[in-house]
């Protein structure tokens, strides 16, 4: 338990001292779903409509994008094989680092999601449900999202390989989570969509920090 | 002496390179011959469809392809998972072969889905479950394939890849019910494939044959694919030197 | 009383190439083992897989007779120094030195951490961020960890003489002989010639696979 903690205080200190670098993923989420109405225009009903779904893509990309880094540095400078063989597990690893990754990228997308939100015009509760998907669902990326980081360790092109490997992965989330605010906006309860990124969630909390130890196991 | 192989006698490169080598051309044999009796009765003998007149028939390549796209995926999965238990290199190379037919089988599937669509729906794609699940299952056969292709030490592309597909293939029963939800879930867009025409028995037949004929077609190119692959790893073991040493004297 | 790490018919590989003939091996307490063979012949690969990292291609290497996977206190007496020095740009020698340690469970006072930095030269720069240090001074910052050992230590250094100067080499030298001294043990590498001091230094050879 020392050496998750330890890693994971690491990793927020580290973060603590290139803000800069840590906020890109919240920018790159917040230009990129500006961009929509520029492509399909301003209209109000419209953009309401697909609110959603586009702040679940831009928030599904704006997290990919900062997987790549997850392992990269601590590979490169031999941190990562100091982690490996001190007598913290592999899964230890693993776990301090989706933390690490969530606490950096899925909460501050949460965070700032309300307001992307009201600029496509959003009503409140549906807002709210939005949120309440993006925290059940931002940690499922960050896990999957592990597992494609610790199988492309080293390795050239990692941002793509890891998008290729990992958004397949991710649809599912995606679908419910924005579904559950389609559903709330036409009357329907959204708490069946709610129960399935439960369920994603405990899926992926006991199956994917497994896997991305065996993945670090592996490549190292 | 026992003469019964042993099951895992093939695990030997050298000897899956021969037994390869002699039912490859029997693979093929069969595929043209079951494809050519397939094609024929579905596109001569079987008969029209009262709502879809002849663009159904698209299906006999469509839904075998289709099958074909998932048990490949699976096949693969299974050898990749063996290779990596057991440290059994030829189980990781045969999973490295059959990805690119497996991908080349939901490609095919996509394209005859769209084939089917046109004519019938007037669409050249719709969100349909079972073309979106194709779609994805794409990705992570064109996923398993860069990841292998990037990693250019061989164990661990082996074993890198065999995780990858696990993972895929635990998650294709998730990915698959969640696109179905996903198109149900839309109001007012309820659009599916054009459901196939209740089965005709010459219809059915001809389904079956096709399926055979990918089968074999499936493992004929699987197997040449293996072959190549053995001998681009094995090239500084004696049975490849002197394999490459005699076709060399042979050309001469 | 003292561990033993025993390899029988080792081998290692690296991508398809089996790197050295089988190797067989013995390290005990109180030993200072040199581990030599030419560029390539796979000392690095050999040292990761007694580290732990990777997996022999064959033969087995136990602790103290168990397997070493299943060998519960080996963790705790290895310390292994890679070629990368394991530190972060963005974290101070002291910062870097405190996480290190405490992955291994142990939590050293700021004071403890200042002297070993002390000891290896480095402690007037123990707050600056790693990536404003030279290379011999981070190198300086890898080695006080060595200086704060104080129980029987089973060292595996790759190259821990690079990048040092007389004195430097000449401090190393007193940590393996404090380490051995204890019923620690030392496996190193290392391009310069090293002179036994007070404990025999054991050549380890790797013979590679292709005969000249």
């Amino acid at each position: 338990m020392n050496g998750l903690v330890a890693i994971l205080m690491r990793d927020l200190r580290l973060a603590s001292r290139r803000p800069t670098e840590a906020l890109m993923p919240v920018v790159f989420f917040v230009v990129a779903a500006s961009l929509f109405p520029f492509g399909v225009g301003p209209e109000p009903a419209m953009l309401k409509q697909i609110a959603p779904g586009i702040v679940w893509v831009c928030a599904l990309l704006s997290s990919m994008l900062s997987l790549g880094g997850m392992y990269a540095g601590d590979y490169s400078d031999g941190s990562l094989e100091q982690m490996l063989i001190s007598g913290t597990s592999a899964l230890e690893v693993a776990v301090a680092k989706c933390t690490a990754h969530w606490l950096m990228s899925g909460l501050p997308l949460l965070l700032v999601s309300p307001v992307l939100g009201l600029l496509f015009g959003m009503e409140t509760d549906a807002i709210g449900v939005l949120m309440l998907g993006l925290l059940l669902g931002t940690p499922v990326l960050s896990l999957l999202g592990g597992v494609g980081s610790a199988l492309t360790l080293g390795l050239r092109n990692t941002a793509i390989l890891i998008l290729l490997i990992v958004l397949p992965l991710c649809i599912p989330v995606l679908i419910f989570g924005a579904g559950a605010v389609s559903a709330y906006e036409v009357g329907l309860a959204p708490t069946g969509h709610f129960y399935l990124l439960g369920a994603l969630l405990l899926l992926s909390a006991l199956g994917a920090p497994l896997a991305t130890a065996s993945a670090l196991r592996i490549s190292v | 002496m026992n003469k019964l192989p042993r099951f895992y006698t093939f695990a030997a490169p050298s000897r899956f390179y021969r037994l390869a080598g002699w039912t490859v051309p029997w693979f093929y044999a069969v595929a043209v011959v079951f494809a050519l009796a397939g094609l024929y009765m579905g596109f001569f003998v079987a008969p029209v469809d009262a709502t879809q007149g002849n663009a159904y028939r698209i299906i006999f390549i469509h839904v075998p392809a289709a099958w074909m796209s998932m048990v490949l995926y699976m096949a693969m999965a299974g050898w990749a998972a063996v290779g990596w238990a057991f440290n059994a290199r030829m189980a990781s190379m045969l999973a490295r072969a059959l990805a690119p037919t497996g991908a080349a089988f939901t490609f095919l599937a996509l394209w005859t889905g769209a084939f089917w669509g046109k004519p019938t729906w007037g669409a050249w794609w719709v969100w349909d479950a079972r073309l979106t699940s194709e779609l994805i299952l794409l990705f992570l056969y064109l996923g398993f394939m860069a990841l292998v292709e990037a990693i250019d030490d061989t164990r661990r592309a082996d074993q890198a890849g065999a995780l990858l597909a696990i993972v895929g293939a635990v998650n294709v029963p998730i990915i698959y019910f969640s696109v179905r939800w996903w198109n149900t879930l839309h109001q007012g867009a309820s659009i599916s494939m054009t459901a196939a025409p209740s089965m005709a028995s010459t219809m059915l037949t001809s389904m079956l044959l096709m399926t055979v004929a990918c089968w074999s077609y499936a493992f004929a190119v699987v197997f040449v694919r293996a072959r190549a692959i053995v001998l681009e790893r094995e090239r500084t073991t004696e049975w490849v030197q002197t394999l490459l040493g005699s076709s060399l004297e042979g050309a001469s | 009383m003292g561990d033993v790490m025993r390899a029988q018919d080792l081998t290692v590989r690296r991508g398809a190439e089996v790197l050295f003939k089988p190797l067989n091996f013995e390290l005990r307490s109180g030993q200072l083992t040199w581990l030599r063979g030419s560029n390539g012949s796979g000392k690095t690969s050999l040292l990761r897989v007694v580290a732990g990292l990777t997996q022999a291609d064959s033969g087995n290497l136990t602790w103290n007779g168990e397997p070493m996977s299943a060998a519960s206190d080996y963790r705790a007496r290895l310390l292994y120094l890679g070629h990368a020095n394991g530190l972060k740009d963005d974290l101070s020698a002291m910062e870097s030195l405190q996480f290190l340690t405490t992955l291994r469970g142990v939590r050293h006072s700021s004071e403890r951490l200042q002297a070993a930095l002390q000891r290896t030269g480095v402690a007037h720069r123990r707050k600056l961020a790693t990536r404003m240090l030279s290379q011999g001074q981070r190198r300086r910052v890898v080695l006080a960890r060595l200086a704060l050992e104080t129980g029987p230590g089973f060292w595996v250094l790759d190259e821990p003489f690079d990048a040092l100067d007389d004195a430097g080499v000449a401090l190393v030298q007193e940590l393996f002989q404090e380490n051995v001294q204890r019923g620690g043990s030392v496996l190193f590498t290392s391009h310069i010639a090293i002179e036994a001091a007070a404990t025999p230094i054991q050549e380890l050879r790797l013979q590679g696979m292709k005969v000249r």
